[in-house]
């Protein structure tokens, strides 16, 4: 019982939380660059407003289009319910252990890709087919930073992340590997631009462009899920954390405070890294995770010499 | 009588009984899905001979993995490749299929000339064809001539699984025959290959270096990585799939690899997982792919062409099929909770309990090896996107895909079969797990009963100390919770309002199957990024009226078949000139070729003779 409560939760955090990262993100963003910007609660009212705004769909478009955003937003949320937040395993430990994470992803980016085949646009298939080749690309570099983790704690059960008690060179060098992953499989510069929508750039918005009103919002609430486990992976491997002790009001302030600040380091970098480069051409793309993958080797060679 | 025949040459282990299940679980739904397919593309005649040869297949392929002698090996092994080289040939109507069917029969005789070196290596010390006996012989083998036996081994069987290179045949020969063959081909015929390698290799000739593990492993890798490019860069959607088993061969070889390395470093715990992981694939690689070369076949009896470029929106001409074939492309995919996943996380599992367990380099050269197998499921992932978008979603592109009909019941029930299986095998997990646990173990000489293989928590005692998880019940439980969550939210909140409209054209004038993407854009930037490997080349042609008027332009792109033009094409021209030089020894003059016999003869007393 105190396991569902504790997953439901977590899931309730995830959803409340998500889209505030990206309110942040867009204002630390607008604020170094001297304007003034929208809102930090922005992405919320942009939820609100799609739902309550009518759908269009198109009419070449069959049942795989409709299921879609309700299979990208269940297949995050399982992911979010895989992952340790508040104890030391996860509540769905016995679900599976952190390769999982990387097959469920999956599931949701498989039917997004077809979805945007579906309406036979065109831009839908350039969407879909960059996504495809992104994605596919990202794989080989998460695995070697999973497999770097995971020999720290000699298992890749899912608490291995929260394993980690030390800082090391190895977890530094795989939280890099692991945040230029995380920039491509958010879309954010210099992969994909989420600001854009211009034909010759645009990924992830190709992708979902005829998407409308409530399915779109469902869209957007998993990709801010998603995007929130991946900085949530990295700042555990980077600033490995205790576990919490709930013996009296001021530790339970601190840890909590502890783990917002971790977050929003990461959330000011990312931030900082799409303000400073330009976006690269698409076919770039492969030699910057082919960078991610040589440091997810870097990780595990560490990991092997036991720094 | 019989009984003792039985006996003395039949073999019954769970290792042939698993090989004898996978081999009629796909050749049932296959031979139902005939009725329908067969009717109408023949003449009765030939409806009769399709299943004559069919039978004549299927009884090959389930004596090729029970008999348990090398000599009627031999000839059952012979049967069943020139079976099938009939049913490739089946189709006399395409000029292709002569082609096909000749490369087949060439490269499946190469193979079968190196199994026969093999075996008569095998001879030479046991003095015997008996599995038993070899198997006792070979113990005595020295070092040297075991690797020569495996290396023979492996080219021979390796020729019939089609790993890379000696794969040329496979894309062929497999989309030419009738897509019910097709399926029993990939999804059988060239596990009995594999079947090969576990039984003479592992359980016979015994694994006495690290060597052969390791190129195994290698061999596998770069087949998985080849078969998925190749597969992303081709159009016709039989071939996409012949292609896909190369890739899939190659992952079941990663575990048959991983078990012959940790049988060769004496961890027998992670042989029988890696064993286990590699059958758990391949009989999920027969399930699915069966499915998928019954759904190929359905599309291509609907609508007359297997070109994908030319179809499109058959998802509502065909809702069954095209509702098979996703299942059948998400279990390709790896996704869960679908069978492929279990298999392909069971076999990345394999290698990182490996990295965990070895030590130095080796744990590197596990982990590249895992975060290939991991490329390659997002490549394949991204071709089958491909394969069912472009063939199913969106327009249709030609008049083709537009007239297409729904298929008829017989073949509907066989896929509905296989497409059972693959959500039985994908949440039946544990206890298929612990069933091939016991045929591993089997095959590597080990008692299973002390192990823990409940994939819900398997404990591999002594080696891997931590638990780990993985419950695919329960994942779909979650996907299911959390997606009828969703729904209520997407049902009961906000304005339901829903128009159903045109594309968004740009405000242009309405989109037709034209402006849809294509498959050649889709694997464009695959085709860029692994440039290197594919080497595509464009051909332009104009075609002028006059110096300012050009009449036509035909573009096409084309990628360079590496392995075909490097090693194959060289090695028929090498063979063709050899041949052109031997004819000046045939002049036609009939005294000369009595003084050949005569020499000849003169040789062979000198010979007989001096030893």
């Amino acid at each position: 019982m105190i396991k569902i409560m504790i997953i439901v939760l977590q899931l309730i955090l995830f959803i409340a939380a998500a889209p505030i990262l990206s309110g942040l993100i867009s204002k630390i963003k607008n604020n170094i660059r001297l304007r003034k910007g929208q809102g930090i609660l922005q992405p919320y009212y942009n939820l609100a407003k799609l739902f309550f705004k009518g759908e269009v769909v198109s009419e070449t478009a069959s049942w795989i289009f409709r299921v879609t955003p309700i299979v990208v937003l269940s297949s995050t949320l399982t992911a979010a319910a895989l992952i340790p937040v508040f104890i030391f395993s996860s509540p769905m430990r016995q679900a599976g252990d952190f390769l999982v994470l990387v097959f469920i992803f999956a599931l949701g980016r498989f039917f997004l890709a077809l979805s945007a085949l579906d309406t036979g646009s065109s831009f839908g298939g350039m969407g879909s087919s960059r996504e495809m080749f992104i994605s596919s690309l990202v794989e080989p570099a998460l695995c070697m930073v999973i497999l770097s983790v995971s020999l720290q704690f000699g298992s890749t059960d899912i608490s291995a992340f929260n394993g980690i008690h030390a800082i090391s060179v190895s977890s530094i060098v795989a939280a890099i590997a692991l945040f230029l992953i995380t920039i491509a499989e958010t879309s954010r510069m210099p992969v994909d631009n989420q600001e854009t929508h211009l034909e010759l750039t645009m990924v992830h918005e190709a992708m979902v462009l005829e998407y409308s009103g409530r399915s779109l919002a469902l869209i957007e609430m998993a990709a801010y899920i998603k995007q929130m486990i991946l900085f949530f992976l990295i700042a555990q491997i980077v600033f490995p954390i205790a576990l919490p002790v709930f013996s009296s009001l001021t530790q339970l302030a601190s840890w909590i405070l502890w783990y917002l600040t971790r977050i929003i380091i990461i959330a000011i970098s990312a931030a900082l890294v799409e303000i400073s480069v330009a976006k690269m051409r698409l076919f770039r793309v492969a030699d910057f995770l082919g960078f991610a993958f040589v440091l997810g080797i870097i990780a595990v060679i560490c990991a092997m010499l036991g720094v | 009588m019989m009984s003792t025949f039985l006996k003395q040459f039949l073999i019954f282990d769970p290792l042939s009984l698993f090989f004898l299940f996978v081999i009629f679980i796909i050749s049932l739904p296959s031979a139902v899905y005939s009725f329908g397919y067969l009717k109408g593309e023949y003449t009765p005649a030939k409806i009769t001979l399709a299943w004559f040869l069919l039978f004549a297949f299927v009884l090959s392929m389930a004596l090729v993995v029970t008999v348990s002698n090398v000599f009627i090996f031999l000839v059952f092994w012979e049967i069943m490749s020139l079976v099938s080289y009939f049913l490739v040939v089946f189709d006399t109507r395409h000029e292709k299929s002569i082609q096909a069917g000749m490369i087949y029969i060439v490269m499946t005789h190469i193979g079968t000339a190196f199994l026969i070196a093999a075996f008569l290596v095998m001879y030479k010390y046991a003095n015997s064809f008996d599995f038993f006996a070899i198997k006792n012989a070979c113990q005595a083998m020295p070092l040297q001539t075991k690797n020569i036996v495996f290396l023979l081994l492996l080219i021979g069987f390796g020729t019939k699984a089609g790993i890379v290179p000696l794969h040329i045949w496979l894309p062929y020969a497999h989309p030419q025959a009738p897509s019910h063959i097709s399926s029993v081909m990939s999804g059988v015929m060239i596990k009995t290959a594999i079947y090969g390698i576990i039984r003479f290799v592992i359980v016979m000739l015994g694994v006495n270096s690290s060597w052969w593990g390791i190129l195994i492993l290698v061999l596998a890798v770069i087949s998985c990585l080849v078969g998925v490019i190749y597969a992303l860069m081709e159009h016709d959607i039989k071939r996409l799939l012949a292609y896909h088993s190369v890739e899939n061969i190659g992952i079941i070889l990663l575990g048959v690899g991983l078990a012959m390395f940790f049988i060769r470093m004496n961890m027998p715990y992670l042989a029988v997982f890696s064993l286990m992981a590699g059958l758990y694939h391949l009989i999920n690689h027969a399930i699915f792919k069966g499915l998928l070369f019954l759904c190929a076949g359905s599309v291509y009896k609907a609508t007359g062409t297997r070109d994908i470029e030319k179809l499109g929106g058959l998802i509502k001409k065909m809702p069954q099929t095209s509702a098979y074939f996703l299942l059948g492309a998400m279990a390709i995919s790896a996704l869960p909770p679908l069978n492929g996943f279990v298999s392909e996380w069971l076999t990345l599992q394999a290698f990182f309990l490996g990295a965990f367990n070895v030590t130095g380099g080796a744990k590197l050269f596990f982990g590249i090896c895992a975060s290939l197998l991991a490329l390659t499921s997002g490549l394949a992932a991204a071709c089958f996107v491909k394969a069912f978008g472009i063939t199913f979603l969106g327009q249709p592109r030609s008049h083709y895909a537009k007239d297409a009909k729904e298929v008829t019941l017989s073949m509907k029930a066989g896929m509905f079969f296989l497409s059972v299986l693959i959500i039985i095998f994908g949440l039946a997990a544990v206890k298929i797990m612990k069933l091939l646990a016991k045929v591993a173990g089997g095959a590597i000489g080990l008692d299973t009963g002390a192990m823990s293989f409940s994939i819900n928590n398997f404990i591999l005692s002594p080696q891997a100390g931590k638990d780990i998880y993985l419950s695919t019940p329960l994942l779909l439980l979650m996907l299911i919770l959390l997606g009828a969550a969703g729904f209520c939210i997407y049902m009961l909140f906000g304005r339901k309002r829903v128009v159903i409209y045109r594309t968004w054209d740009c405000g242009y004038y309405k989109l037709d199957s034209r402006n849809e993407y294509t498959a050649t854009a889709f694997s464009k930037p695959f085709r860029i990024a692994f440039s290197f490997f594919l080497m595509p080349y464009r051909r332009t042609q104009k075609i002028r009226e006059s110096f300012y008027h050009i009449k036509s332009f035909t573009y096409e792109t084309h990628t360079t078949l590496v392995f075909k033009k490097y090693i194959y094409d060289p090695a028929i021209a090498l063979v063709f000139r050899l041949a052109g030089s031997m004819k000046r020894i045939q002049p036609g003059s009939i005294h000369l070729y009595l003084g050949y016999i005569f020499i000849t003869l003169l040789l062979l007393i000198i010979f007989m003779r001096q030893f």
